[in-house]
């Protein structure tokens, strides 16, 4: 069953088409890749899906439900978290605050019980801590627990947001460039690691421009470019298709290739 | 799991105090208690007692602008109106309680609701000053950083100039308006006995000013017990994570709307509860007591103080509430002016220096110590400047993304 079904999706910006008509869907359990150069609307689509533009036509469902219109903090209650292309952690805060806070949305506690401090209120505070720490074993962060976020070196950070987004209990992860930055050693772990979230039930779509990591752990890839969904299909696929190769390469580019083959 | 679980200590609580912290603890204790007696006692200085008052009233202003400034990160340059709200009703309700009151024909009953009257006055005057938080809150939802500190400053002028033309027939205008409470429930007991040490010249009686001392510490300390409470819950965290980047907190589902409304309904009702006390205090008040310089003082208090850190809030409190007062009330003392013959033209020219002291404070703190006295754990490293990119990123609010304002435009 599709867990995500985006029919003719468009967002404009003023004159901009940043994405125009497209139609993509990902099955449960899926790993999709969304590539393209730069500018091509893929982080458009992540903000779409997840509140932070309404699309300007089209439909975006999630598990059956339009999620256009909907409040960023309401979709990740319906279950879809996600990382940001410029990592996005609360600099001050805790690494394992920072994970805490992923549990907003399921937990409860208002100003009252935080004053009451009741049984209930303990529970739940012990629960939340409890399970932030257990999304820092998952990413292999429970050492740096008291550290502030700000002072991890980068790939951890990285780790620590996809450790975040994990702790909201999605269905559908969104990682917006999760190997960015990261030398072969750790795409390699970053790999692993979506590998690992698979395991656990979640859907991922991911924008990456490591091909490594794209062929090594995508399922089906969609190609979209100046806002156009241009190719989608299996790495393999994707790897041979001649407008993709154009897209990322120029005009001509697949008959050079083909001559250095 | 088992043995994994000892990697971390995940437990939840405070984690209790070392032995150091408890006996600063009670001393604190013992002098918040009896230094005031003390210098109730002596005469040359008991004007201080006043003055402690005084700064107890700021120290709670501050500790309740410091959830919208120092945990929220809303900078509210208006505060001052709710410390207006809180007073001005507690001027007019009280006032409409006490004749209320009056038509009681039982005497003892009658007696003692009046002069209990700001005690109902409290929860009362809190509720005026949270429901006008909201009302502030709601309009400026999507605003932060300077633009949200513009609208705040028009909201406490707003406020004043409402007083000052006697809105509604409520609040007398700039002549201002009394509080007919004549004496709060139990001072009249309290002033009975009469302690006289003649060989120190110690001769305490309990006065008003001691009262009211007493008052402002018991609801200090009600502050600190909810604040840090709040601070340290789900609720407080998303305030934090709020202040540290508004997208991000909305992405892991923090309600943005919520969580600033939360914060300006908290903050609002302290500075009610503030100008409960004031308004009894004084036993007068007016527009003045309200103005754009007061909101300025208080947010001073809590960014010299440290955002986010209550005991840095009560010092910066302290700090800016009492000395220019102690100052301009030392060189006024008749003490210092038997000891260094000052007269009392050369004693305000010393007063009128005190703000000059202040600013020096400000400007040298803020080059060299930004974080303030007492930073936050948590904040402390964070007003260092750190890359470009990310700063203007965690000043994006939530509704600018959205609408790809904010100079960067959108992402693709």
């Amino acid at each position: 069953m599709a867990i995500v079904e985006a029919t003719n999706a468009t967002m404009q910006f003023g004159g901009l088409k940043a994405v125009n008509d497209v139609s993509i869907h990902i099955d449960e359990g899926e790993i999709v890749a969304l590539i393209g150069p730069n500018g091509a609307g893929k982080t458009t689509m992540f903000n779409m899906l997840t509140g932070i533009y309404k699309p300007t036509s089209g439909v975006l469902a999630f598990n059956g439900v339009s999620v256009a219109g909907k409040k960023p903090h309401q979709i990740c209650k319906m279950g879809i978290a996600r990382t940001f292309q410029n990592i996005r952690l609360f600099a001050n805060m805790t690494t394992l605050e920072n994970v805490m806070m992923g549990r907003h949305t399921r937990s409860t506690a208002g100003p009252w019980q935080a004053i009451l401090r009741g049984p209930g209120f303990k529970r739940e505070e012990q629960r939340t801590t409890d399970e932030a720490a257990k999304w820092l074993r998952f990413v292999g962060l429970i050492g740096q627990a008291n550290e502030l976020a700000k002072n991890l070196p980068y790939g951890q950070q990285r780790r620590l947001e996809i450790a975040r987004a994990l702790a909201t209990e999605p269905k559908l992860l969104l990682l917006d460039e999760p190997a960015a930055g990261m030398n072969t050693r750790e795409s390699a772990d970053l790999t692993k690691l979506v590998g690992r979230i698979r395991k656990t039930g979640v859907t991922v779509l991911l924008i990456e421009h490591d091909m490594k990591v794209v062929m090594d752990i995508a399922d089906r890839i969609y190609v979209l470019d100046f806002g156009e969904l241009i190719a989608e299909g299996k790495p393999v696929e994707i790897q041979r298709n001649p407008k993709v190769i154009e897209a990322y390469l120029g005009k001509g580019a697949e008959a050079m290739l083909a001559q250095q083959a | 799991m088992g043995g994994s679980k000892m990697d971390i200590q995940t437990k939840v609580g405070d984690g209790g105090w070392s032995k150091g912290k408890i006996a600063l603890a009670v001393v604190g204790a013992i002098l918040l208690v009896f230094l005031p007696v003390v210098l109730q006692g002596f005469v040359a200085m008991s004007f201080l007692v006043r003055i402690l008052a005084v700064v107890g009233i700021y120290v709670m202003l501050a500790l309740g602008l410091n959830i919208v400034v120092g945990y929220a990160g809303l900078l509210d340059l208006g505060y001052i109106a709710f410390y207006a709200m809180g007073a001005y009703s507690a001027a007019v309700v009280g006032n409409l309680f006490v004749k209320a009151v009056s038509h009681i024909g039982a005497v003892g009953l009658r007696e003692f609701l009046t002069s209990s009257t700001f005690i109902f006055m409290l929860p009362v005057a809190a509720l005026i000053a949270a429901l006008t938080g909201i009302s502030l809150g709601t309009p400026v939802l999507r605003l932060r950083g300077d633009y949200l500190a513009i609208v705040t400053l028009g909201f406490g002028e707003l406020i004043r100039i409402l007083a000052t033309n006697n809105f509604l027939g409520l609040t007398n205008g700039a002549m201002g308006m009394s509080i007919n409470v004549p004496n709060p429930v139990g001072l009249v007991a309290m002033q009975k006995p009469v302690i006289n040490i003649p060989a120190v010249g110690f001769s305490f009686q309990f006065s008003v000013n001691l009262y009211w001392y007493y008052v402002v510490v018991l609801l200090i300390c009600f502050t600190i017990f909810i604040v840090r409470r709040l601070d340290n819950s789900r609720l407080g965290r998303s305030w934090v994570a709020m202040r540290e980047d508004e997208v991000a907190a909305a992405s892991v589902g923090v309600n943005i709307r919520t969580a600033k409304l939360w914060a300006f309904a908290l903050g609002a009702l302290w500075g009610g509860l503030a100008g409960v006390v004031f308004a009894n205090f004084q036993g007068f008040i007016t527009p003045d007591s309200f103005s754009f310089l007061e909101s300025v003082f208080v947010v001073s208090m809590v960014v010299l103080g440290g955002m986010g850190s209550i005991p840095g809030v009560i010092i910066g409190a302290a700090l800016i509430g009492g000395l220019p007062a102690i100052i301009q009330g030392v060189a006024q003392s008749p003490m210092l002016a038997s000891v260094f013959h000052i007269d009392a033209p050369t004693a305000s020219a010393i007063a009128n220096y005190r703000y000059l002291l202040f600013g020096l404070l400000m400007v040298v703190m803020m080059a060299w110590r930004p974080q303030g006295i007492l930073p936050s754990k948590r904040r402390a490293r964070e007003l260092h400047p750190e890359d470009e990119k990310t700063l203007e990123e965690e000043d994006q609010s939530l509704w600018a993304v959205e609408h790809g304002i904010d100079g960067s435009g959108h992402d693709l």
